[in-house]
């Protein structure tokens, strides 16, 4: 996977984080890095769109709240991030992270905080999924009309 | 992104923003008035107030067009990474940003309709001097008379003729401003 | 005409005293919390976020909170609070063929691949009220039992949609009849004032943050014969796409968050014009979260006004009528300008009544005279 795919995982997997958790396990890694706020948090909007009949012509459906933080490490390390909801210490911890998994204690990060992210999400995901297979219809003939 | 563009916002945007608007606001009120703002530090060779402008006027909504040596990949970086505003040729533009010789000609800049007059662009500027000396001005917000330093007098002459149509002027030096609406009347 | 006047400031306090006095209830009762409200009342954020055009739960829950329960002055108070946030720009249009399905059916193609998927519906309900549920008992039955037999990777990343099916043979007619517009910039009507005739992705924009009782009685109009278009449903889904925007900072795109949507897809029949061979056409309803009777009434509505387009004629049903659909589905705009006639209008009034007795007296002088 190249740098730009990595980046763009974990800065996805960190928008999607649900606030309280990621606060949990941020706290547990138990850094707080010297930084300079490049843009504070700052909460807003995006529009988000959709394609007419799916595929076709972009169209604006409405709006969604986000909010963003962008901070540079005394290394110079520069991390944004880009986060749902209008939580300003979950963007700010984005950022961090951010940063931070741009630097040698990436490893360390991803195995405390962004593998259990990643795994917890997944599970939800899946559960949900096998929630949805549950009701999915088993059709089965009652008479044939051939007669 | 150079993240050198990335310094040099506010730091305190919703309080800074709301100040500069502020004296923006200010300004225009009160043609030829120069006043003094703070809060952005942006790159050579936006002036400070300049940028300060800037930060406060321009979003996603607000077309900005970049002249002569303003036009550099770090200061549209920082203009993109702190305002989200687009940059565009003249135009289409909300905002232009220049020094005067390279801001003319004026009417490839939009004026307006007469539907939506509010639809003409906004020049700022940039200047090495700042005086309350120099052209007349006369109209709404001004008491009797004021002057300004302005590069020429005949072009905001008749810009002024087209009112309720026309261009109106940030003139920055520094973290100085002062503004020239549409409705001054500008004599030599 | 309207004129200044003072007064009554002291009455306004009480009023909203009062209030706020019975929004909270007979204190005895546990007041409600926003997640609660967030979790259990989730079909009324799903229109409150929808219609307000800005998904975000928790805001829409304390909206709901806020209004008592009013979903049209919840939807006012979304809309009011939209636009203090700055805009950090546009996502990329979502892609809902990668979306984590809770729900897909057709009514057109019995074996879909990857079935017919009910979801969490009303639909097979006997519409009897539940006594169980007044007695305020806990969570139901774990159906999670259930689901441990299924399949965990039954959702495959993507799910293709029914209608390319008939598009791959050329039955339906293509999705965008504007391919040129693929990756332009779509005009938002909440940035530039409505101008008429307009486009398609205008249309979609104002029906999908329509008021869903507006266009379920325009879309029924259309069932019943008024620009009949013999819609069926040829894919309804409901789940989570992610959303991407392009970050300037970055040169990438990164996916900022996930929503819950609903799309709705329509084949309606036609029978061809002067330039088109008969096939099949389309009407697309894409609506936030589970909100499935408004995403078919769109997708409804959307196809009676395709009718220029697709060469058909007008024949003079409200809901071909874009100026007249366009310009009554917002509730707000609408509750605004009918609410505000309650509003004091005295000088008006005024006006209007002596203009009556003007009329009277010079009826009266005029009929004397006559005599």
């Amino acid at each position: 996977m190249g740098e730009i795919e990595k980046r763009k995982g974990w800065m996805g997997l960190l928008a999607r984080a649900p606030t309280a958790r990621l606060a949990a396990l941020w706290q547990g890694f138990g850094l707080e890095p010297e930084h300079t706020l490049l843009r504070p948090p700052e909460i807003g909007a995006v529009m988000v769109r959709g394609r007419a009949g799916a595929t076709g012509a972009p169209f604006n459906l409405g709006e969604m709240t986000v909010t963003r933080c962008s901070t540079r490490l005394a290394c110079g390390a520069v991390g944004h991030g880009y986060v749902q909801g209008r939580d300003k210490a979950h963007a700010r911890t984005a950022a961090l992270i951010d940063a931070l998994m741009q630097t040698p204690c990436a490893d360390a990060l991803s195995a405390a905080v962004l593998d259990p992210l990643a795994a917890e999400l997944d599970l939800t995901r899946s559960r949900r999924a096998a929630r949805a297979a549950a009701t999915k219809v088993d059709f089965f003939t009652l008479v044939r009309g051939e007669d | 992104m150079d993240t050198d563009a990335l310094s040099g916002g506010f730091a305190d945007a919703p309080v800074q923003a709301a100040h500069a608007f502020r004296a923006a606001m200010t300004a225009m009120a009160q043609p030829g008035r120069i006043r003094q703002v703070a809060g952005a530090a942006p790159p050579a060779p936006l002036s400070a107030a300049a940028g300060t402008l800037v930060l406060a006027l321009c979003d996603a909504d607000t077309p900005v067009h970049l002249t002569g040596v303003h036009d550099t990949p770090m200061l549209r970086d920082w203009i993109t990474f702190h305002t989200g505003a687009p940059l565009c040729a003249a135009g289409a533009c909300s905002f232009a940003i220049g020094v005067w010789d390279a801001l003319r000609p004026l009417d490839r800049f939009a004026c307006g309709t007469s539907d939506y007059p509010d639809r003409g662009a906004t020049l700022i500027v940039e200047t090495d001097r700042l005086e309350p000396a120099g052209a007349t001005l006369q109209g709404p917000g001004i008491a009797r008379q004021a002057a300004l330093s302005l590069p020429e007098t005949d072009v905001f002459r008749r810009n002024a003729a087209r009112f309720p149509l026309g261009l109106d002027f940030f003139f920055t030096c520094g973290d100085r401003l002062a503004a020239l609406p549409r409705s001054t009347k500008v004599t030599s | 005409m309207y004129v200044a006047v003072k007064g009554g400031e002291r009455a306004i306090d009480s009023a909203h005293a009062w209030l706020a006095e019975e929004r909270r209830g007979a204190p005895d009762v546990p007041e409600l919390s926003i997640a609660q409200i967030r979790e259990q009342q989730g079909l009324a954020i799903n229109r409150v976020m929808a219609e307000g055009s800005l998904f975000d739960p928790d805001l829409a829950a304390l909206a709901i909170k806020q209004a008592r329960g009013d979903l049209i002055e919840a939807i006012f108070l979304i809309r009011a609070y939209r636009t203090t946030l700055p805009r950090f720009g546009a996502s990329r249009p979502v892609d809902t063929a990668a979306m984590a399905c809770d729900r897909r059916i057709s009514a057109t193609f019995k074996d879909v691949p990857g079935g017919q998927v009910l979801g969490p519906t009303f639909d097979y309900t006997h519409r009897l009220l539940d006594f169980a549920l007044a007695a305020e008992e806990g969570t139901p039955g774990d159906a999670a039992d259930e689901a441990q037999g299924a399949d965990r990777n039954a959702d495959p990343p993507r799910k293709p949609h029914v209608l390319g099916f008939l598009d791959r043979d050329g039955l339906i007619e293509p999705a965008s009849r504007e391919p040129d517009l693929a990756h332009s910039a779509p005009a938002d009507l909440t940035r530039e004032p409505l101008e008429l005739p307009a486009s398609r992705a205008l249309r979609l924009q104002a029906l999908a943050r329509a008021d869903e009782g507006f266009l379920l009685g325009l879309a029924y109009s259309t069932q019943r014969g008024y620009a009949r278009n013999h819609a069926f449903v040829g894919e309804l889904r409901i789940g989570t796409v992610a959303v991407e925007m392009d970050i300037p900072e970055l040169g990438f795109a990164i996916e900022i968050g996930e929503i819950t949507m609903t799309e709705c897809e329509t084949v309606n029949q036609f029978t061809g014009s002067k330039s088109e061979p008969p096939q099949f056409t389309r009407g697309y309803g894409l609506v936030f979260g589970q909100t499935e009777r408004k995403a078919i009434a769109m997708a409804l509505v959307d196809r009676a006004l395709r009718w220029e387009e697709l060469g058909e004629d007008f024949v003079g049903a409200p809901a071909q009528d874009a100026e007249f659909v366009l310009s009554h589905a917002d509730n707000i705009q609408a509750t605004g300008f009918l609410e505000h006639i309650k509003l004091p209008h005295y000088v008006d009034f005024q006006s209007e009544l002596e203009l009556v007795r003007k009329l009277r007296r010079d009826a009266e002088t005029g009929a004397e005279g006559a005599k």
